[in-house]
């Protein structure tokens, strides 16, 4: 068996799983054909034809409106026919297994699936179970991958930073339970990022976070001195509830971002966060909004990485 | 096969195009031979419309067999399409499935009053009912073979033959 289900025996990117393992070509290639889209989403039609014919459903296990969302217009613009299945409030909850949903769905003639879930692992559980024509996206699964995400901040930075091997990132709050920080932290290093810091405090960071190549702060103020990008995690309410934090305001006092704390980054810092934000729990409304904040262009670019996401894919 | 020399191809494409300029000419190169063809174009005929460029990778018909291609570059039409009089250019014309692509395309940013074909080279080998204005020279070449148009450093323009990958 392949040893990476994500590439072709060609080394093509077939299904989109994580960020870890794949080469540097492989996120560039994305990155590349994504500023390509960025012209296509300004024109008078915003749309291509390459995925004309194409059926690719949208399978969320867990709610999602802006992933969801941005996936689906961006299919949309590949005029593909898109769609979206809200699982939460069907067949799994009458009993049908996973599987057996991504096999009537096959049967359906899909052409790709974008796959949320809870569970870790599901989205290469659907890889691995599907036929040789059918592609895969991750779009979230539990506390392991987000790779459009993160290819959507890597994006951000070379748009606002002009490359990668020049950076300080620091990605900051609940990496603990944080698909988009592991997935970021593998682009990063990947695309050459020379120091990659993660700020939090220690119930809310993996065991041997360092292993993945990153310098770790409990101190707020000082991990973040000299950044050239600060990415904020959102602080997930459901945490609050067992013994990992105090408090919403403890942990905005010591983690939020307030434009004290950013004062210590370069005074050219981006600020980004993938969404959606918590006011006041990890992110002061003055910085959200501010002139350092990218985070609605985030939300654009978000689009023409997905597009190019599923046109490589598609392709391949 | 004796290739003619591009730069005075160039010249003589140009010659052929001037009497037809106006001030609602807009050029559009077709990447990547036929964007260099339209850059000196441009600048010979000195257009007031800006250089428009057109990857047609997005709108290939080889999509479904070959996948998308790497290297994909952003298109770039800052002058507005809708009643432009346009004229599309390539270095080596041959089967017209990318000027029928690079047709496609500029639609999509709005509705030309006119498209005129401007080409180098005419190989010949047409598979689609597409005829260019404008030529450089009519070459013909074995099917195995392709004509690539090449760029010094200096911006100095060749011809070259090659082997077409099967």
């Amino acid at each position: 068996m392949n040893a990476n289900p994500q590439l072709t025996p060609g080394g093509k990117l077939r299904h989109l799983l994580t960020t870890e393992g794949l080469p540097a070509e492989i996120l560039l290639q994305v990155l590349d054909t994504a500023q390509s889209f960025i012209s296509v989403t300004a024109r008078e039609v915003k749309k291509v034809p390459l995925l004309r014919g194409k059926a690719i459903f949208n399978l969320f296990f867990e709610p999602s409106t802006r992933t969801r969302t941005t996936f689906e217009i961006a299919a949309k613009r590949l005029s593909a026919d898109v769609l979206n299945l809200n699982i939460a409030t069907s067949s799994q909850t009458k009993g049908e297994t996973l599987l057996d949903t991504v096999d009537n769905l096959s049967a359906m003639h899909a052409d790709m699936f974008i796959v949320r879930h809870s569970q870790s692992g599901a989205a290469h559980l659907i890889a691995r179970h599907v036929g040789p024509d059918i592609h895969v996206v991750n779009a979230g699964d539990g506390r392991h991958a987000h790779p459009t995400q993160a290819l959507l901040d890597m994006f951000t930075i070379r748009h606002f930073k002009g490359g990668f091997n020049h950076l300080r990132v620091a990605i900051v709050g609940d990496i603990l339970h944080s698909r988009v920080a592991r997935s970021e932290i593998h682009a990063l290093t990947t695309l050459g990022v020379p120091e990659v810091r993660v700020v939090g405090p220690r119930t809310l960071l993996p065991k041997s976070v360092e292993s993945l190549g990153v310098q770790v702060f409990h101190d707020m103020e000082r991990g973040l001195e000299g950044v050239d990008v600060v990415v904020m995690l959102r602080l997930q309410n459901e945490r609050m509830e067992g013994a990992l934090l105090p408090s919403a305001q403890e942990f905005f006092k010591y983690y939020g971002l307030t434009p004290e704390k950013l004062s210590r980054a370069k005074p050219d810092a981006i600020v980004m966060h993938p969404g959606p934000m918590n006011r006041g729990i990890e992110i002061d409304s003055t910085v959200a909004d501010g002139r350092q904040s990218v985070i609605l262009p985030q939300v654009t670019f978000g689009i023409a990485v997905r597009m190019a996401v599923m046109s490589i894919l598609a392709g391949n | 096969m004796k290739l003619p020399d591009a730069e005075a191809l160039l010249a003589d494409l140009t010659a052929r195009i001037r009497p037809d300029v106006g001030a609602e000419t807009a050029l559009v190169g077709i990447r990547t031979g036929g964007v260099w063809v339209a850059q000196r174009l441009h600048q010979a005929l000195g257009l007031k419309l800006p250089l428009g460029t057109i990857d047609v990778a997005f709108y290939r018909d080889d999509y479904k067999k070959k996948g998308l291609s790497t290297g994909v570059r952003p298109s770039d039409i800052r002058f507005p399409v809708e009643d432009a009089q346009i004229i599309l250019v390539d270095d080596v014309l041959y089967t017209g499935r990318t000027i029928r692509a690079a047709i496609n395309e500029i639609f999509d940013y709005g509705r030309p009053t006119s498209i005129r074909l401007a080409a180098l080279v005419d190989r010949g080998g047409r598979q689609l009912p597409i005829c260019p204005q404008y030529v450089g020279a009519v070459i013909a070449a074995r099917s195995d073979e392709s004509i690539e148009l090449r760029q010094d450093d200096t911006g100095r323009l060749t011809l070259a033959i090659a082997a077409r990958p099967s």
